[in-house]
Parts: structure tokens; sequence; C-alpha cells
């Protein structure tokens, strides 16, 4: 078996990343597989740690909420309970989640860990350090989200600041609506004035004009019609900004030459400039996703992409090598231990049909209701279980067995693929790749050297 | 003792959507399977799988650079969807998409947007493109390089002359609209063919470790030095080799839509091929277009005996080293002097990718004394095969690539490195540095 190494890492979204490096820096040998693109294309780049604990229902109560014949939708959502948060901190609601959340199992410290990887790996793109307080950080959707770290490029419109602020949308990026954006801030009370206005811009690209031909554009400040963008973007922006003093824009400003696109943006508009995380296809999750990549080359760890792993090989209860399909013909990894970091239902680290719920590699125990109608409530933003389905590990994030045993004793687990968080009410969703990123990658690492030392202890 | 386990599910589905072959399904004959008119591929499994999360969107480098290109994911499930109702045309934007498969590479949620584009190229050329058309004659003629090389490679001297003297080029121009800036690759004055029959074939006998080459056409009629280092690479390790008849992979037919010419050309290859493989050996290809062609393209549009046993046996020829022999472990030991102890700018091909091969020239070189590589990013070339050899590509083609020559002008080296002939071709374009294959090197670290 010619292709080994120490902690193999099947997955390359955040929870991969955060394992791969911290298991490298334990000084052994990581190769980190993805078959895919992560969801780190569609986030919004921000990284929340806990910004909500919304309410629970047991599972015995989803029988009278799930109902076909339910006649009015707020009396569903006046079932929803209340939720707690906004929270000031991401570790303040930690004691409230229930016993088989990963924040529960691991401690405030794993996020605390979690996070400062992060911060280390991202350097100065990121902010949000200095303090363990969330940032409350304006949508497009137009609400303000807490969350725990924001890309450079969020930094000037933080709901927490109190200057004046102008929302630009380009009529040819139907995407983003700024007067609507606008207006929900300020019905939500935000402490300063936001007005929103639409601009006549690259009215030449067609409305379907991919988001990333208007970032390319930006980058190389390229001509429009004879025109470089920014300062034609400039030009059309100047009589609307008025007292404002921070000018908000879609999160298409540039991708390599980001920075500078803000700054030359700003220098010609006498206002700080800054972006609105947007939903897919988000370019600030791209930026990111490119930034974690590049980490990877200088902590060492071998990557390779474009293959999936399909199934393994085991001796007793110990994983011995993972098999690849490379193209049809399957090929074995050796590792010492591994790290699944394959995501959730969206990553494909959790399959679903009618039967059932399965992850798909090792067939990991994930627990879910028998009744398929259990899996689902009416209340489209209620509690729902599928949100919270995944493998169920213990304290080191060993997936476990129906019976509360290790599926394998060198088996870890990380991010989406781990149950029992609503991450998308919680907005929890990089916090917990992170955190259970960083404790996989760290007991792999650790297993693995027990293996080698056991090894060469008996030769 | 070690059981192995296999997932039931697990990523079969991009297998799902097996090739059918036009000819095998009869729209006269009621029990045919007629999902689309005139027996066309069923890939609705496919389109009913997107679920519209745009990563494929954020992937396509003609997306990024043409403001009218509608995508990836119109190409793919929307286009198929759209046609699913109603008697509608392909859209012609078809033939701006450069066939890089970055979208392909990038989904999720697997869906087969390869073979998504390439059907519907193919759809697009047999019924909207006119066979009379200057574009069709001039791809045709560039879809067919084979046929071009091997009437150049009789006459080498002859053919590097008349193809890049100004007059012809001009002409190429304003007839054919081949662009003028590019310059026509090399023909070597000598084929690997004809190489390979000088030396008296295989240099090591060895029934347990056979391999078949398939060279593809560039290795045969351009870079030589890469086939025959290759040679003598697997030779070094052990390996017999066979250089059995094969002809063009297919890959500038797929790109240009010409799928006719190019399954002529897969029935002798899987013929001639499947044979080998029937004997015991593994075929290996240098270049990842052709490797990606075989284990790929093949069985997604095409129905030929053995197809399937061709594409699962088939593997890139570093790759194959890897599986099989202690690669990393030798690479420890050896190092490079001379020619080609340098900093390489490597630039890993989109297709390639594809294959899960994009970091592995990375991942050894890092290891081995007197190299040094680096990886200029994601970025593709822009070439994509002949897309950057139509007149009114080339500026889109320069486009997409600028990013890369940024990038390999910022690595430390001077020299490229790359698998795919094309890739090459533009990085040397773009920058004037020589660019290497990986083989090249390894043939340099292990044999004298
Ligand atoms: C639309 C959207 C918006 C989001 N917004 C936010 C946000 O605002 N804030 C926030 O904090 N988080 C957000 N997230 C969540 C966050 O981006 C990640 O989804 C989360 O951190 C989970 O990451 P992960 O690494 O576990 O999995 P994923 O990102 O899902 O990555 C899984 C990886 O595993 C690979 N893989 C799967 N199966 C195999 C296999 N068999 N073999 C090899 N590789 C395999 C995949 O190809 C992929 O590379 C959002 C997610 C989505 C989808
Ligand atoms: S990446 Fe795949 S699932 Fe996503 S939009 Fe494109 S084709 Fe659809
Ligand atoms: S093959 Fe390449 S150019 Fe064509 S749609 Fe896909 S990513 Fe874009």
């Amino acid at each position: 078996m010619a292709i080994e190494s120490d902690v193999l890492v099947v997955g390359g979204g955040l929870a991969g990343v955060a394992s791969a490096v911290v298991a490298a820096r334990e000084g052994v040998d990581v190769r980190l597989l993805a078959h895919k693109k992560s969801t780190l294309r569609q986030a919004s780049g921000l990284i929340d740690g806990l910004g909500y604990v919304p309410p629970r229902t047991p599972l015995e109560k989803h029988a009278d909420y799930v109902s076909q014949q339910r006649r009015d939708f707020r009396e569903v959502r006046d079932k929803r309970g209340d939720y707690l948060g906004p929270l000031q901190t991401p570790y303040e609601g930690i004691d409230t989640l229930p016993d088989d959340h990963p924040y529960s199992i691991l401690g405030a410290d794993a996020l605390r860990d979690g996070l400062a990887l992060f911060d280390d790996l991202v350097g100065d793109t990121y902010l949000g350090s200095h303090t363990e307080r969330n940032a409350l950080v304006p949508t497009f959707g137009g609400t303000v989200k807490p969350t725990a770290r924001y890309p450079r490029a969020a930094a000037a419109g933080l709901a927490s600041d109190e200057r004046p602020m102008l929302l630009v949308g380009f009529r040819s990026l139907t995407e983003f609506d700024a007067g609507m954006v606008a207006d929900q801030l300020a019905a939500a009370g935000v402490p300063f004035d936001v007005r929103g206005v639409e601009v006549s811009f690259a009215e030449s690209f067609p409305t379907d004009t991919k988001i990333t031909r208007f970032v390319k554009a930006f980058d190389h400040d390229e001509r429009i019609k004879g025109i470089p963008v920014r300062r034609a973007l400039a030009e059309v922006v100047k009589p609307y900004v008025d007292d404002a003093k921070r000018v908000g824009f879609p999160a298409v400003l540039g991708d390599d030459n980001a920075a500078s696109v803000r700054t030359d943006l700003g220098d010609r508009l006498g206002a700080d400039i800054f972006e609105i995380p947007m939903g897919p296809p988000s370019i600030p999750g791209l930026r990111l996703e490119d930034r974690l990549f590049e980490t990877l080359d200088a902590e060492g760890v071998r990557l390779e992409t474009g293959v999936p792993a399909v199934g393994y090989e085991k001796d007793g209860d110990t994983v011995e090598s993972v098999i690849v399909d490379r193209m049809g013909s399957e090929v074995p990894y050796a590792a010492d231990t591994v790290v699944l970091a394959t995501g959730g239902l969206v990553g494909k680290g959790l399959d679903s049909d009618r039967e059932g719920v399965r992850e798909p590699i090792f067939g990991c125990h994930v627990p879910y209701p028998e009744d398929r109608y259990d899996w689902f409530v009416d209340d489209a933003f209620g509690d729902q279980p599928y949100a919270r389905f995944g493998v169920h590990p213990d304290a080191s994030m060993r997936p476990l067995d129906a019976d509360g045993e290790p599926e394998f004793a060198n088996l870890f687990a990380a991010g989406s693929v781990v149950g029992g968080a609503d991450v998308a009410r919680e907005k929890s969703a990089s916090g917990v790749s992170l955190a259970t990123g960083v404790v996989a990658g760290r007991n792999a690492a650790i297993e693995s050297r027990k293996r080698i030392e056991r090894v060469e202890a008996s030769s | 003792m070690s059981e192995k386990h296999r997932a039931d599910e697990a990523d079969r589905r991009r297998r799902t959507t097996d090739g059918v072959a036009s000819e095998t399904v009869n729209p006269e004959q009621p029990d045919a399977v007629e999902v689309f008119p005139e027996g066309e591929f069923d890939l609705r499994p496919g389109a009913d799988d997107c679920y519209k999360c745009t990563t494929c969107e954020t992937s396509c480098p003609v997306a990024a650079v043409d403001k009218s290109f509608p995508g990836p994911k119109f190409q793919g499930p929307e286009q198929w969807r759209l046609k699913r109702k109603d008697e509608i045309e392909i859209d012609p934007s078809i033939s701006e998409c450069s066939n890089c498969l970055r979208c392909d590479t990038s989904c999720p949620s697997g869906v087969n947007l390869a073979q998504m584009h390439n059907t519907a190229r193919g759809e697009y050329v047999d019924n909207q493109l006119s066979t009379f058309s200057i574009k069709y004659v001039r791809n045709r003629i560039l879809a067919n390089y084979r046929t071009s090389a091997r009437l150049a490679s009789m006459f080498p001297r002859t053919a590097n002359f008349v193809m890049n003297f100004k007059p012809v080029r001009w002409a190429m121009e304003k007839i054919l609209h081949v662009p003028s800036e590019r310059d026509f690759p090399e023909f070597a004055t000598q084929t690997f063919r004809e190489w390979w029959s000088e030396r008296g074939g295989a240099q090591v006998t060895n029934p347990d470790k056979q391999v078949a080459y398939f060279h593809g056409c560039y290795a045969n009629y351009n870079t030589t030095e890469v086939a025959k280092a290759m040679v003598r690479l697997y030779e070094y390790f052990g390996y017999e080799i066979l250089v059995p008849p094969q002809k063009c992979s297919g890959t500038p037919m797929f790109a240009n839509g010409m799928l006719d010419d190019a399954r002529r050309h897969a029935e002798t290859n899987v013929e001639n091929l499947a044979a080998v493989i029937e004997d015991g050996a593994d075929v290996i290809a240098s270049c990842t277009s052709c490797s990606m062609a075989l284990r790929n393209e093949y069985p997604e549009l095409f129905d030929i005996d053995g197809i399937e046993t061709l594409a699962k046996n088939t593997f890139d020829a570093l790759e194959y080293l890897r599986i099989h022999e202690d690669l990393h472990g030798a690479i420890q030991d050896a190092s490079v002097s001379g020619e080609f102890a340098e900093e390489f700018a490597y630039h890993a091909p989109c297709h390639s990718r594809n294959q899960g091969l994009d970091r592995q020239a990375i991942e050894l070189f890092r290891d081995l004394d007197g190299v040094q590589i680096e990886d200029v990013g994601d970025s593709c070339s822009g070439i994509s095969g002949t897309y950057g050899w139509k007149e009114e590509k080339y500026e889109k083609s320069m486009k997409i690539g600028a990013e890369m020559f940024e990038h390999m002008e910022a690595a430390e080296g001077t020299t490229g490195m790359t698998e795919c002939p094309t890739c090459g071709m533009q990085m040397e374009h773009g920058t004037g540095y020589d660019v290497h294959h990986p083989l090249e090197v390894l043939e340099a670290a292990f044999v004298d």
C-alpha cells in the first residue's frame, strides 16, 4: 500500500482544514482528502460562534406540532417558544444548550481554541478577536447577525458603530436590494441613520451576468465602456453620499485585490467602504476558502482533491485504510487515524432517503426518529429534528455506536457530520466546525503517535 | 485480518448515468427508451440533483471574463430541464464553454456537468451549426489535430517553418480565424513511435508488471521527450511497456462538439487497449486530458464493448507509480542535478483536478533534493486545448490566463511545470518560461 499518512482527514471544509492543521502542528504527517468544493463557497464568510439558543421541542411533542391540517401558521409560530439571545458573547449561552450539543460535550474552551486557530490562520484578513463579544453584522436580508469573527471587508458596516450609513445596490445586480436592506435595518432600530440607493452601474452587463464577472472587473479595474469600473462606480455613488461616513456594497468588490478596491473607492467617496456578505454565490466565502487552502501548504499538510472516499478496511476495531475511488479504481489510503469531516446533509457527509439517514463512508450510527414524519415540523424556522441529525461523539470526538461505544478506536469526527447542534437557528455553524475540528485533529494526532510508538516498541 | 467495507450508495451517483450510444436507441422501435428526441442521453437524474448552490458558477473561468456567458448551471441542469418540456434548441453560448470542466469538479452534489456540456455541444454542432461555415471547418481541423500532425511530422522541418511563416499565418487568421499571435507547436523530427521502434521496443520484459502507454498525439508528434522520459522511468521501476496502436483520445473533438469523429477514434482505442488489459496490463497516459477522456468521457458518452474495462484500468502515469511503488520513499533518497535542478512554477491543468491529480507533483517534488516547486494557484490557464486557438476566443483565453501569468511571475522559479501540453503552450506564451512535465523531472531523479 503506497499511499499512506499518519492522519487522514476526509473532507475539505472548515472542519477538515481545522483538524488537518491542528494535527500537522502536533508533528504528525497529515493528508487531507476532499472530493468536491465545500460549503465555504456558499457560506457568508462570517464565522459564527453562538448567536442564539433556540427553544427545543421535546421529540414526543413534535407529534401535535406536525399536522397536515393546521389552519393558521401563527399558531405554529406561537408554539415555537422563546429564543435566548442575541447573545453578548458566544460563550454565555453554552451552559443552556442541551447535553448532546457538541459545545456541551466539549466545553467552551474548545470553541476558544477553535477561534484562536482560525485567527492564526487568517491573520489580519479577519477581525473580532480583540473581544469575546459577538459583533453585530448587517446581512443582505436586512437583519443584524451576532457573529464571532468577520472579514475586514465587513468591518466598517458593524451595527454597533453609530456613524451614518449609505447602502448601495446596482440595478444590474438583482441579488442585493439596498433600499429593502436599509428599511429593514432602520425598522430593527439600529443606532444610526441608514439610507439605501440603487444606482445604474455596469448597465451593459446582462441581468444574468455572473457575480464573478463583477469581481474580476473590480479586481483589475477593468474598463466598461472606456471608464475604469472603480471610477465609474464612485462617480454614480458620489451624489448620494451626503453626510454618510460609511458606504456599503454587495460583497463583489474584488478578490485578490479586494483591499485596494475598497481603499480606492473610499478615497474617491470620502467614506469608509464595506461589504455586506451575500448568500450563495458568496465571494467572502470564496476568499476565505483560498486563504485556508493556502495555509495547508505552509503547514505541511498533503492535499488531494477531486476523488471521494467510498469505504474502508478494518482490523477489529481499527480502521486500517480508507478506500478512495480514483475514477473507478479503488485505492486504499492507509492511515493510523482518520478524521471524518465530510459535512452534513448539504456537504454529502450524511445521506438520506425515505428509508433513513446514513453516514455513508463508515456507516457510523446516526440516531433519527423511526417515523419519517417526525424528521420535520411544519414551521420552517422551527425546531427541525433533521437539522440536528449526525453522528454522536464522545468527548474525544470519536463517533459512538448505538450502544454508546466508539465505532472505531481510531476514527474521529468534526464539523457538520456531527449531530446535536441546530447551527442555522443558533448561528453557530463555523464555531461548531472549528471547535470539533480542533479537538478531533488533536486527538487524531495523539492517537496516531501512540500507535506509531507502539509499532516502534514492538519491533 | 482486515475486512473491506464498501459503502453502498456512496457517490455512485456520478456513475449512474452511463452513456448510451445514439445508435443503440431506435426511435422507430416502440420499446426503445426514448427520453429525448432522437435517442438522447437521460440526464434527468443529474438535473434533479442540482440544488442551485451556485458553486459551479463561482468555479467557471469563462463566466468571470464574459458577461454574456450564462454559466455552467444554465449550460447543464437548467438547459436540460428546459429541454425536457419543449423542443428547445441548444443555446449557442454552449460554444463559449471551454470544456475546462472546473464546474464538474466543483459540484458538491455530483451533477454530471461534463456529460451535459458534451452532449449539448454535440447536439448544437450536429443540428445548429452549418457544416459549410468557416468556423465549422476550422473547428474540425483543430479538433482533428492528429490528422494535421501526422502530415506535418512527415516533413517536420518544412512544417515548422511553414506553420509559423508570417504570410501563412496571416492567411490562416484571415481565412480560418486562427489567431496569428500564437506560435504553432514545433514538430519533432522523429516521432515517439519512430523512436520506439528504432530502439527495438521495450527494453524490459516482465509479464507481472506490464503497462500499455497511451501517448496521445502530442507526445508522439511534438513533446516526444516527455514520452521518452516516461519510458525510461517506467523501465527503471521494472515495468514492461507496451505501445499498442492508437488514435486521438478525442478530447479536442468533444470540446468542439464533434462526437462522431470522437467516437470513431474511441472505437480503435477501446479495442486495442481493452485487448492488452485483457492480457493483464494497465493503461497509463502522460497527458491528463487523454487520461480524462479514457476514464471519464468515454463511458459517459459512448457505449463500446470494453469501454468500462478501459475506464477502470486507466491511470495517469505519475498516479500509477504513486499507487504501486513507494515513490515517496524513493524520492527521499534521490536528487536532481543539471538541467532539471530548477525552481518550478507549477500549474495544475483543469483536467487533472477532475481526476484528483492536481496536487501530486507538489507533494512529490516538495521532498526531492535539488528541486523546488511552488503551486501557482487554482486559476485556469485559459487555453483549454483548441479553445485558445480560435481567433474569436483568443482574447478571452488570455484574459482567463492573466491570473496564472501573474502568479507565475510572482513565484520564485522561472521555469514552468504542468502535465498538459496545451496548458504548457499557454504558460510559455504568456510568460516566456520554458515548461516541463513532471515525468521529465522524475526521470532526472531516478535514471542516469
Ligand atoms: C448556504 C450556507 C450558508 C452558510 N452561512 C454561514 C454563516 O453565515 N456563518 C457560519 O458560521 N457558517 C455558515 N455556514 C456553515 C459553514 O460554511 C459550514 O457549512 C460548516 O462549518 C460545516 O463545514 P464542514 O467542514 O463540516 O463541511 P462542508 O463545508 O460541508 O465540507 C464537507 C467536505 O467534505 C467533502 N466530502 C464529502 N463527502 C466526501 C467523501 N466521501 N470523500 C471525500 N470528501 C468528501 C466535501 O467535498 C467537502 O469538501 C453556511 C453554510 C451554508 C451551506
Ligand atoms: S454546483 Fe452542482 S448543485 Fe450547485 S448549482 Fe452547480 S450544478 Fe447545481
Ligand atoms: S466546462 Fe469550464 S467553461 Fe464550461 S461551463 Fe464548466 S467551468 Fe465554465
